[in-house]
This record gives C-alpha cells, sequence and structure tokens, in this order.
C-alpha cells in the first residue's frame, strides 16, 4: 500500500509539474480526462471498448511473462488478428453472426500463429524472442500496409485510411444507442478468468512458472521447455489476436493499417504495473483505458498534444517499478545491518 | 555511382551513432533498450536547442545530454535497484517517445538549422570512394570517425579490453581489480550520448526538422543491426550501411513502387531473423566447432553478462 502511495505520489509531481511547465492547471486537465473518459454514457463506451482489447492482450502477456518470455511480438499478433479476422468478415457468406463468431476464432487463430513463429524462431532457430517478435511486428505491419493499398483497397481509391466498411450485419451488435457491445466484453473477463485458472490450478500452469523461473532446472526435473514455452505463445498471441479482432469487428468495422496503434506496447505496461498478478489486470487496464480515451479531449478542449496521456502512463509505470526496486534494496539493506 | 555510395554514408549517419553507442553500451554488459524513444526525445531536444540558440552545435550537446540521461536511468535501476534492465529500458521506450510529442509539440514541423555541408578540398575528388567520404558535413564524418575509434578503443585499448572483460565475466574482472559498475555507468553513459547524437543527426541532418515520431522504427532496428552486426564495430557500421543502402534504393523506386516506404522498416528484420537462423542452424554451428577461429567469426556469441546486474558481495 505504501508502495502504491509513494510510486501514485510521484506520478502526480511529474505529470504536474509537466502541466504546469506547458501553462495549463493540473486540476482542469485532471477533470478534462475524467469527463472525457467516464463524463458521458458514450464516453464510458468508448473507455469500455478501449478496456477490453487491451485488458485481453494483457492477459495473454500474463501467460508469457509467466514463461519468462519477453512477447514483445505482442503488437504484430494484434495486427495478424485483425487480418484474419478481417479476411473472414470480408469473404464469408452467411447470418451475420456466424460470420461473426468465426471472425473472432479466426483473431485467435491469427494470432496465436504469428505467436508461434516467435516461439518457434526462439526454441529451434536460436533468436531471442524480443528480435523475433519484434521482426514479426514490422512485418505484420507491413503485410496489413499492403493490404489495405493493394489487393483489399477501396473501390477505386487505395488510401491507409482503411479498407471498405464491413457489411453491417457482422458489426458487433452494440447496446443502448451507444457504441459499446457486450461480446468484447464477456469474452475478456471469461479470458481473464481462463488465464487465472491455468496458472494457478493446472498442470501447465505449473509447469510455465517452472520454465518462467529457471529454464534449467525445469529442465532437470524433466520439463521439456518447447511444448511449454510455444503454448503460452498460442495463449498469448491468440488473445492478442482475439483483442486486434475485437478492435477491427467492434469499433473500426474495417482493417486500418495502425490497427494495432501501440495497443500491444500499452498492454506491456499494463502488465508491469499489475506486477503479473491476474485479478489486477482489469483494473490497472481500465486505468490506462481511461487515460488513453481522455486524453484526446485534452487536445480539443486545452490544447495539449495528445502524447500527454501516453506520458502519464510511462510516468506511473516507470515510478511504480522504480519504488518497487527500491523499497526491495532498502529491505535488504536493512536485513544485512541486522545480521 | 559515386553520388549513390556517397548518399549511402549520409543516410546512414544516424544509424551509425546508434548502433556503435548501443555496442559499447552492450559489451559492457548493460542493455538500453530505450533506443526507439531516446533517439526521439534527443532528435525533439537537439532541433528545440538548435532552434532557440539558433546553433547547431548547442543541439547535439543538448541530444547528447538527452540520450546520456535515459541510458544512466537504465544503468542505475540495474545497478543500483537490482531492476530487470529490458523491463526499465522498455518502459523508457515508450514514455520517452510520448514525452518527446508532448514536449516537442511547438516545434512540430518548424523550419530550423541545419548541418552544413563542408567537403574537404583535394580529398574529395579521389575517384569512387572520395564523395563519399571527403564530400559531407560534420555529422557524417563524425559517424565515420566513430566507427574506426570505436573499433580501436574495444579492440586494442586497454580500456577497452577492460570494458570487454566487464561485460562478459564480471565475477573474474572484479577479482582483478577492474570496479565492475564504474565501468558500466561509463559504457552505459558514452554509448547513451551517442544515441542521442543519432537522434540529433536525425532532425538537424538526415530528416532536417523535427515532427512527431519522425524517426521511430529507428531506434528498433538499430538494436537489430547490434545483435547483427555481432557487436563488433565494424560488422554494427557495415550493417548500418547495408540498411542505408537499402532505404537509397527504396527512396529511388518510390516513384515506381509507391508502396514502399510503408513496407521499407520491415525488410531489415527478416534478413537479420533469417541470418541469426542460418548461423545458428546445427550444421553451420558444427561446422564452427571445427574450426574455432572461423567459427567466431562468422557466429559471434552476446557478451557472457549481457542483461545482468552484478553485486560485489
Amino acid at each position: 500500500m505504501k508502495r502504491a502511495a509513494l510510486a501514485g505520489g510521484a506520478s502526480l509531481l511529474v505529470a504536474s509539474i509537466l502541466l504546469i511547465v506547458s501553462g495549463t492547471n493540473p486540476i482542469e486537465a485532471t477533470g478534462v480526462l475524467i469527463s472525457g473518459s467516464f463524463g458521458t454514457s458514450d464516453k464510458i463506451a468508448d473507455t469500455i471498448m478501449a478496456w477490453a482489447p487491451l485488458a485481453l492482450a494483457a492477459a495473454g502477456l500474463v501467460v508469457t511473462f509467466s514463461a519468462g518470455l519477453w512477447n514483445i511480438g505482442v503488437e504484430g499478433q494484434v495486427i495478424a488478428g485483425a487480418i484474419t479476422a478481417t479476411a473472414v468478415a470480408r469473404s464469408m457468406g452467411g447470418p451475420g453472426w456466424i460470420v461473426m463468431a468465426v471472425a473472432l476464432l479466426a483473431g485467435f487463430v491469427g494470432g496465436a500463429f504469428w505467436g508461434v513463429l516467435a516461439g518457434l524462431l526462439r526454441t529451434r532457430g536460436g533468436v531471442n524472442e524480443i528480435f523475433g517478435g519484434l521482426g514479426l511486428g514490422f512485418v505484420a505491419q507491413a503485410f496489413a500496409t499492403y493490404l489495405v493499398i493493394g489487393p483489399w483497397k477501396r473501390e477505386g481509391i487505395a488510401s491507409t485510411s482503411g479498407t471498405d466498411l464491413f457489411r453491417e450485419d457482422v458489426w458487433l451488435p452494440t447496446v443502448g444507442g451507444t457504441r459499446l457491445s457486450l461480446a468484447p466484453v464477456v469474452v475478456t473477463i471469461g479470458v481473464l478468468w481462463w488465464v487465472a485458472w491455468i496458472l494457478k490450478s493446472t498442470r501447465f500452469g505449473l509447469e510455465l512458472r517452472a520454465v518462467g523461473k529457471n529454464l534449467a532446472s525445469a529442465r532437470l526435473v524433466g520439463i521439456r521447455s518447447e511444448p511449454v514455452m510455444l503454448g503460452a505463445f498460442v495463449i498469448g498471441g491468440g488473445t492478442a489476436g482475439l483483442a486486434g479482432a475485437f478492435v477491427t469487428m467492434g469499433i473500426q468495422h474495417k482493417l486500418v493499417p495502425a490497427v494495432a496503434g501501440g495497443r500491444g506496447f500499452l498492454a506491456i505496461l499494463v502488465v508491469l504495473l499489475a506486477a503479473f498478478a491476474p485479478r489486477w489486470i482489469a483494473p490497472v487496464a481500465l486505468f490506462f483505458a481511461a487515460i488513453s480515451v481522455g486524453s484526446s479531449q485534452l487536445n480539443l478542449r486545452l490544447d495539449l498534444d495528445s502524447s500527454l496521456g501516453g506520458v502519464l502512463q510511462g510516468v506511473v509505470v516507470l515510478a511504480a517499478v522504480l519504488v518497487a526496486g527500491w523499497q526491495l534494496q532498502r529491505k535488504i539493506n536493512r536485513q544485512e545491518e541486522v545480521r | 555511382m559515386d553520388a549513390t555510395l556517397a548518399s549511402i554514408v549520409a543516410a546512414a549517419a544516424p544509424l551509425v551513432y546508434a548502433a556503435i553507442g548501443e555496442t559499447i553500451t552492450e559489451r559492457a554488459g548493460v542493455v538500453n533498450l530505450s533506443l526507439d524513444g531516446s533517439i526521439l526525445l534527443a532528435a525533439m531536444t537537439g532541433f528545440a536547442a538548435a532552434y532557440t540558440t539558433n546553433s547547431v552545435i548547442a543541439g547535439f550537446v543538448a541530444a547528447a545530454l538527452v540520450g546520456m540521461a535515459v541510458a544512466l536511468l537504465v544503468a542505475w535501476s540495474g545497478i543500483a535497484l537490482k531492476l530487470n534492465q529490458i523491463a526499465v529500458g522498455f518502459i523508457l521506450t515508450i514514455l520517452a517517445a510520448d514525452l518527446a510529442g508532448f514536449l516537442g509539440d511547438s516545434f512540430n514541423r518548424l523550419p530550423g538549422p541545419t548541418v552544413t555541408a563542408r567537403p574537404i578540398p583535394v580529398l574529395e575528388n579521389i575517384p569512387v570512394v572520395g564523395q563519399a567520404l571527403f564530400d559531407q558535413n560534420i555529422s557524417v564524418y563524425g559517424s565515420l570517425l566513430l566507427i574506426v575509434g570505436a573499433a580501436w578503443f574495444l579492440a586494442r585499448s586497454r580500456g577497452g579490453l577492460e570494458l570487454s572483460a566487464v561485460g562478459e565475466r564480471p565475477e573474474a574482472a572484479h577479482s582483478r581489480g577492474i570496479v565492475v559498475n564504474r565501468y558500466r555507468y561509463l559504457a552505459t553513459a558514452a554509448g547513451g550520448a551517442l544515441v542521442g547524437i543519432s537522434g540529433a543527426a536525425f532532425s538537424l541532418d538526415q530528416k532536417a526538422g523535427w515532427a512527431e515520431g519522425s524517426t521511430a522504427g529507428f531506434g528498433w532496428i538499430a538494436l537489430a543491426i547490434v545483435i547483427f552486426g555481432g557487436w563488433q564495430p565494424l560488422r554494427v557500421a557495415l550493417g548500418c550501411y547495408l540498411f542505408g543502402g537499402l532505404q537509397v534504393v527504396a527512396l529511388r523506386l518510390q516513384p515506381v513502387f509507391p508502396g514502399l516506404s510503408q513496407v521499407l522498416p520491415a525488410i531489415p528484420f527478416p534478413l537479420m531473423i533469417l541470418s541469426l537462423v542460418i548461423v545458428n542452424s546445427p550444421s553451420i554451428r558444427k561446422l564452427a566447432a571445427r574450426a574455432p577461429r572461423i567459427g567466431r567469426l562468422l557466429i559471434p556469441d552476446p557478451p557472457g553478462a549481457l542483461g545482468t546486474n552484478f553485486a560485489t558481495d
């Protein structure tokens, strides 16, 4: 608790200094941020729709982190899922709800495939997952751009603003006249519960943590690390792909090259701030989604650059990690003094 | 031909600063993952400083200080707080990029000072390489000197050898009386300053100005080139020039294939991954084991203690 107060205080201080330097009243900015993310039912809907993909990708990252893997390729897996979901939504005929279900499933499969590629590069190719994932991310980004200005270009004009809109009966249905749809929310809550269960109560979860803690001793007790790592990439990539599918099917209703838009990277920050604990993913992701959605209002109403939201998110995570490290070191030093 | 070579050398200059800087840092055993963000922040600061003071030198100095500050934060959290360098570096990547966008808002797309060309008389007329090596500006000359200097420093100087020992086997270096963490702070500060200079080389020369996200992607490319170059300055430089060549070719082909500039950042990664997969393949490994000298040349291993923290007790 003391840690949270210290980190929170430090980030408030830094954020306030930045705001005052740029000539803005921090209290006014906070008000705009809150009203911009929770002020009206439309804003709440936007915040929740931003929360679901973020929390989904973060849930998968908890699994890969547990196996000791830095899945920086998550951004590319979001894009891969968006691409496969788009392929289904554009080409499959039949009743809307079936197309939607298949497209979401395709999103999971697409992301999982892209994740497993990074996993295979690590287990078979000797390529560190950070660079394999990053490279695959660049490839996915380039492929999405190619599709949007090439084979899937809009009638007549090729533009990076996206493909044609999907037919309307495959847009995820919304409730209460807002942009909120329930499917992403329900699925996200389900996935968060599923991930927590896997890590806590299954043999696979135990093996994941063994591989993550100490690869050499995990091998000594007979755990085969490759299937465990690839399994982690299936879940991590799959949930990221599902996140991409939800953004495509539920928010944008078309494929845009910037479909990931930093969501994957932001999800890594969410997991770091949540200290890898599944139960903290939902609230931390909500906090981050609110900042992201609210910060667009900072630009409209206070003429501040909307990257302030990203600065705030980064400062909070950095402060939390530094304070945690500092406290741990102080504790160790004290114990040594006692001895 | 001469002009093409010259434009490749110029296009690669900012990458050379970043990749060689990171090579020095990593050779001491520290990973500064923050490059993609620190280059942006340094590019913004460098441009802002040069714009306000109307001095390009002030811009480069400011950028170097920013790069150094971010790098030292990574080193300090690893050395003093025992935190994971990758985690802190990643957070700083995102934070620095957003900070650059926020603080640089009022400098977005302004015309500002740039480095002026300084051809060296007589030498610039040497056939083939004259234009590439001697008809450039200070920023590019600096990048060329840096390659030679870094290669000499790491392979030949006492300081460089001790620095490599610190990154390879810190315990052994410590027992020989080398102060491990002092070397790590110094190498990170120097490497970070070079990463900062890379930002200024973008905003005051190659890209001539600041725009939000203008250098995004180059930091990751520089990090990949360090691996591709096997932590050896000369090979790292070669990687930078290969990428510079790709950039120049893409620019020339732009009228023919309009989408190429968007696809360009993706090209070096698959190539580098492929080359890593090939050198790591069992048959090549077996060959390398049979002839260790050639093997080391072919399959460079990362510094033994890369990314780990060292405590003296």
